[in-house]
């Protein structure tokens, strides 16, 4: 069990096994649609988990991305009749450009002053999706095209299940490449110690904020494929409160684990599923899991699944 | 000119409420390096404790001063159960549990509560002073006069009494602190005390004016927090002088440019603060240690 936790291609083998073999066990079209809801968030998450779990450090508003994405490919087609493929590189390539416009000056400073800087960020991005009604429809959201691919529509729980999980896979094969090439090892130096990385000659303000960039494209692409799935968006996408539940996924499961990510994002999607009949309920819930772990699971779950599977199997 | 003076007046409102709930954020987080993004729940609880006591028929003054208990409780229980248990983990991670327990009261305040919209009347009436062409309601007097004498009573508490000295020696030095013999322990205890006792002091000062609901917390919070930023984080003056600014550039920047963006003003404040001056107007030179 401990080489399948830590080997990148036994985690990449998993995720894959998963991905194919979870349908088998779907009795009906909403589990289909609730798991291409995990893996969409996964996949945020999993761009999150560079930053927090490789850079060291936190974003607060990492939904704006996400809602870039989202609503890229909800205005892109419907004002400009740009093609929807296009629209999720414009995106991503939008929400790569402003990282880098944020995080620049900021990443120079240490501590939780990138932490307050990216919250001011996120809201400001959920300020402009809600109040700009003649572009994105306001508060109420707005409809978002379909995706068409060799003239199909994709719509159905079933095909975006598929994407969405393929997508996973893809940047979760990205993440584990990264971990493992210069960049990420500096990376990783970096988070141990900024100062032994830095005379080691690691640029430490220009790594992180490649780790942000990618981080914003991550959560770009999720938010696109969250809107072409849904068919729909509303500016709660980039909100605060979508923004704290990215960083509890990555928390919760593990940071710098990318099974962790998908744990992380299977436990937050589901929970409200399951309180359905108890929803208001939900921000009780989601405030006490993010403390509750926060105080007596710092590591997340995932490695400390993993310690105690290690010291089970020495 | 009577337009003027009427930003001028509505800002210095806002922005005294800011003021007070950024000094909340600047006591605690002087006394135990936590930055406490749950200080805005403090204020939405002052507000919602009175409206419902109030209601239900309690003398307002009695009222009032159920809900500073009521903060106060809570912001020792925030102490006691989610930031000690958590000692020694990274600012980010604390953060992140101050976050959380904000989630987790507004979830709390919801059930007790309800999601409505909620007014409580003006201490001294509706009837407005004009001045200078500039109307301003009574209430407005009541935030103001609130926010000044808490700043001058804290001033007093803080220069003047022995716990108040032992307040500065923590927040300047825990380790130099505890060697002459301070409680470090019980400074983080009743930062956290003063904390929601102000912030519960500044919801019911102005929830005659702005009205209050379970989910208020957050964007006072936030505004608050980003005028501590603005002012220099650590510096109770800087706070205060922070939310003030803050205050009166949102009533200009929506009254002269665009009201949509309101909202925004604060956190594009963060944004320029952190980018141009990162220690604020009047926060302290850090020297970094390696």
């Amino acid at each position: 069990m401990r080489p399948l936790l830590s080997n990148r291609w036994a985690t990449l083998v998993l995720l894959v096994a998963l991905v194919a073999a979870m349908p088998l066990a779907f009795p009906s079209s909403y589990y289909y649609r609730v798991a291409a809801l995990v893996w969409i968030s996964a996949l945020a998450a999993l761009g999150l988990n560079i930053l927090m779990g490789y850079a060291g450090q936190v974003s607060l508003g990492h939904a704006g991305f996400f809602g870039i994405g989202a609503y890229a490919v909800a205005i892109g087609p419907a004002r400009f009749a740009l093609n929807s493929w296009l629209c999720i590189v414009l995106g991503a390539l939008a929400s790569g450009a402003l990282a880098w416009l944020v995080g620049r000056p900021i990443l120079r400073l240490r501590g939780h002053y990138f932490a307050i800087a990216t919250l001011g960020f996120g809201v400001l991005v959920a300020l402009v999706l809600t109040s700009e009604s003649g572009w994105t429809g306001g508060p109420d959201g707005t409809a978002v095209a379909r995706l068409t691919f060799a003239g199909a529509r994709l719509t159905g729980a079933a095909t975006w299940y598929w994407i969405s999980g393929g997508l996973l896979i893809l940047g979760a094969g990205l993440a584990l490449n990264l971990e493992e090439s210069p960049t990420g090892r500096a990376l990783r130096a970096l988070n141990d110690s900024e100062i032994a990385a830095a005379l080691a000659g690691v640029d430490v303000a220009r790594h992180k904020l490649w780790a942000f960039v990618i981080a914003a494209v991550y959560a770009s692409v999720a938010g696109s494929a969250l809107a072409l799935f849904d068919g729909f968006i509303t500016p709660d996408t980039a909100g605060f409160l979508h923004s704290i539940e990215l960083v509890a996924m990555v928390v919760l499961g593990g940071m710098g684990s990318v099974i962790g990510s998908v744990v992380g994002a299977a436990m937050l999607v589901t929970l409200p599923q399951l309180l359905t009949v108890f929803v208001e309920y939900e921000q009780l819930v989601l405030g006490l899991v993010v403390m509750l772990v926060l105080i007596f699971l710092r590591q997340g779950i995932v490695p400390s699944l993993r310690k105690v599977l290690a010291r089970g199997f020495p | 000119m009577a337009e003027f003076l009427q930003f001028c007046a509505s800002g210095l409102t806002v922005g005294a409420v800011y003021a007070l709930v950024a000094l909340g954020f600047t006591i605690i987080y002087n006394a135990s390096d936590v930055v406490n993004f749950a200080q805005g729940e403090f204020v939405m609880l002052g507000g919602m404790v009175t409206v419902t006591l109030s209601a239900a028929g309690v003398p307002l003054p009695l009222a009032a001063g159920a809900a500073i208990v009521a903060a106060i409780l809570v912001g020792l229980a925030l102490h006691r159960l989610a930031i000690e248990p958590a000692r020694g983990a990274s600012p980010v991670t604390l953060i992140m549990i101050t976050i959380g327990a904000s989630i987790f009261i507004r979830g709390v305040a919801q059930l007790v509560f309800d999601k409505q919209f909620h007014k409580l009347p003006a201490f001294s009436g509706d009837t407005p002073f004009h001045m200078l062409g500039a109307t301003i309601l009574p209430q407005s007097f009541w935030v103001l006069g609130g926010a000044a004498a808490i700043v001058v009573l804290l001033h007093a508490f803080f220069e003047g009494t022995i716990i108040g000295k032992a307040v500065l020696a923590t927040a300047a030095n825990p380790l130099a602190a505890r060697l002459v013999g301070i409680n470090t322990g019980s400074i983080v205890t009743l930062s956290f005390a003063l904390g929601g006792a102000i912030g519960a002091i500044a919801g019911i000062l102005v929830t005659p004016i702005t009205l209050t609901s379970y989910n208020v917390g957050t964007l006072l919070a936030l505004k608050g927090f980003a005028a501590g930023m603005l002012g220099g984080i650590g510096s109770p003056l800087g706070a205060v002088l922070g939310g003030v600014a803050l205050g009166l550039l949102e009533a200009f920047g929506a009254g002269y440019l665009s009201s949509t963006y309101k909202d925004g003003i604060a956190f594009i404040v963060i944004l320029v603060v952190l980018s141009a001056l990162p220690r604020g107007l009047l926060g302290r030179r850090s020297v970094e240690r390696v």
